[in-house]
């Protein structure tokens, strides 16, 4: 190793097959990142192409069809955001509290170890068994599917990406500001309300952001709790359409209008999600520079 | 939201006691009064805070526990041998979960043996190579390939990829394949497009930006003045990945690729679109198949009877006990190289 490169000629030989294995992983690498790019142009552009098409004003303003006829996806869109709001507002309050209490009161107990592992599990658990678990627990008991089912479901969902952003953030806060307020003789309450959540502000929005970015795709744990409806419903505890499960059902359906449907319905949640989680990151850039 | 706020309505905390005195006269008792009033609201908060932190506990053991009682009829009727009987049949309502069970072990390892070096390997050029301007745009669009929802992918493998690999890749596979010996039987059949495969490749496309930005991270984290001793021995970018880089991070590593399995094996809608909905374990990975999540997606709404949902539950319970394990195994590798480099 110690010799120049060009010095002795048996090294030379070694050099370059090093040089080469060299140039081959780095290929490799360069390959792997097109081909990961390559699947996100693909996917984006045939839902851009085959979605676009079927985007009119009637897909705003219209219920969804029967079989065979045109019309518009009014009902589902408005059921995804009634479920979506119910959800963040029931899992947001109880996963800033359970965050707050990790980072604030009980930083180093043994509580926050456990509770910390189990919501990073829950963070990645499979969707359709929250489902299936929000089944066994409201919609058998009440006898019915129920649009107030799977807002619970979508909580349950919501709930770990919320504590652990809020955890996060609060970890970040600077203690002495936390010192500061305490000598001037503020509770510990009143510390995190006026101290804490203002300096942790834009990252717990954030948290929320990403979390409503993550369920308003989510299917899987609406099956088989709000169900679905083919016409305009305001009941939560009734079936309600949302656009995910109309997706799912137009999608496999063999008629053409539900299809193209199915595509429209599945541009406007791309979109959505994308302006959540791009929304978030300017938000926390913002913050951070 | 929180109580202490409302109780001194929006008034900067150390006038409230003062305040409070001035207004009754009687100064010491009501400051007395103020003072436990914002003590109380501590304790309230503090309890709610508690509690709150508890529940998520509960709801995880609730989740079990829910989905262990759902699913007793169908473990008392059949016990041991609903995990090894193959047969599904919901007329005589007779249920094994061997065929969900191997479509999902089959499909989540399609998409590692896919995902797991395309994903390394992306999170290599981000560190190594790519140029500094780069670096955080391709980062960024493989994190947003990681938010588009799973539906998105299911609706795009039925109508684009699924028809594209049935013209394709399968037809290929077939006839390279058709006279070698074992892997014949691998690729066996006709060309459906949909199938265990394409639900195995939709897979790896999803599991893919996870990977990528674990190992990224981790990648991230090794000390510089590791790489740059390795690279003033003279290493190349490559040896310098391999032997000290890789070594490095192996834990880190380790439990991105198992978090990136556990999305695998539980994911539900981009499965359930292309894997064709068969109860049977065929040798051929073209044929159709299911997975535990494209089973109960399918068919929980329109089961009858309650074997037939408790089986369907139980299913669940299946599942959910698999991922637990696996996502515990990624929790612990990855707080074990937090822990190191913190």
């Amino acid at each position: 190793m110690a010799s120049h490169p060009m010095a002795s000629h048996p090294m030379a030989s070694l050099y370059a097959s090093r040089r080469r294995r060299n140039i081959i992983a780095m290929g490799l690498s360069l390959t792997a990142t097109a081909f990961g790019l390559g699947w996100l142009v693909l996917v984006l552009g045939a839902l851009l192409w085959q979605g676009f098409s079927g985007l009119s004003l009637s897909v705003f303003t219209e219920m969804t069809p029967p079989p065979g006829s045109a019309g518009g996806l009014l009902n589902p869109i408005f059921g995804s955001l009634i479920i979506t709001m119910l959800a963040v507002m029931i899992g947001t309050p109880i996963g800033i509290l359970a965050g707050t209490y990790m980072a604030e009161y009980g930083r180093h107990t043994r509580l926050t170890s456990v509770v910390r592992f189990i919501n990073d599990i829950l963070l990645s658990a499979p969707s359709i068994v929250v489902g299936l678990f929000i089944y066994e627990v409201m919609v058998a008991p009440m006898g019915h599917f129920s649009g107030l089912a799977g807002s619970v479901a979508l909580a349950v969902i919501v709930m770990p990406v919320v504590v652990r952003t809020t955890e996060d953030m609060l970890n970040l806060v600077p203690n002495q500001l936390r010192e500061a307020a305490a000598s001037l003789g503020m509770p510990r309450a009143y510390i995190i309300a006026r101290v804490c959540y203002r300096a942790a502000q834009a990252g717990m929005v954030t948290g929320v952001l990403l979390a409503i970015a993550r369920i308003s795709g989510e299917t899987a744990p609406l099956l088989f709790t709000a169900l679905n409806h083919q016409f305009w419903s305001t009941d939560l505890t009734g079936p309600m359409a949302s656009l995910p499960v109309v997706i799912f059902q137009f999608a496999l359906s063999p008629y053409k209008d539900w299809q193209q449907l199915a595509w429209t319905g599945a541009l406007i949640i791309t979109f959505t999600v994308l302006a959540l989680s791009i929304g978030a990151r300017a938000l926390t850039a913002r913050k951070q520079s | 939201m929180e109580p202490a706020r409302e109780a001194t309505r929006r008034q900067p905390v150390v006038d409230v006691a003062l305040q409070a005195g001035a207004a009754a006269g009687d100064a010491q008792s009501s400051r007395a009064r103020a003072l436990d009033d914002l003590r109380f609201w501590d304790n309230v908060y503090r309890r709610l805070t508690r509690s709150a932190a508890i529940g998520v506990l509960i709801i995880l053991g609730g989740v079990i526990l829910s989905l262990f009682i759902g699913s007793l009829p169908a473990l008392r009727e059949f016990g041991f041998s609903f995990l090894t009987e193959q047969r599904w049949n919901p007329v005589t309502e007779k249920f094994g979960a061997l065929a969900p069970v191997y479509g999902t072990v089959v499909t989540s390892f399609i998409a590692m043996l896919i995902a797991v070096p395309v994903g390394l390997m992306i999170a290599v050029f981000l560190t190594e190579l790519c140029p500094k301007m780069l670096r955080r745009p391709i980062g960024i669009a493989i994190e947003l390939l990681a938010g588009i929802p799973s539906i998105i992918y299911g609706i795009w493998g039925l109508f684009v990829f699924a028809p594209f690999l049935q013209e394709t890749l399968q037809p290929a596979l077939i006839t390279i394949f058709g006279n070698v010996p074992i892997l014949s039987a691998v690729f066996e059949g006709p060309p459906y497009g949909i199938g265990v495969l394409t639900a195995g490749l939709i897979l790896a496309i999803m599991v893919l930006p996870f990977i990528t930005s674990i190992s990224r991270d981790v990648f991230e984290a090794v000390p510089p003045v590791l790489k740059e001793a390795a690279y003033g021995l003279g290493c190349t970018t490559w040896e310098v990945v391999r032997y000290v880089v890789l070594p490095y991070t192996r834990i880190g590593v380790i439990g991105g690729v198992m978090l990136g399995l556990g999305r695998a094996l539980g994911e539900t809608m981009a499965v359930t679109f292309v894997i064709g909905n068969a109860h049977r374990i065929s040798s051929s990975i073209i044929a159709p198949g299911t997975t535990i999540s494209a089973t109960i997606a399918n068919e929980f709404t329109e089961a009858v009877g309650d074997l037939y949902t408790s089986s369907l539950i139980a299913l669940g319970l299946i599942l959910f006990v698999i991922t637990f394990f696996v996502l515990a195994a990624a929790r612990y590798m990855l707080l074990r190289i937090e822990r190191r480099i913190g």
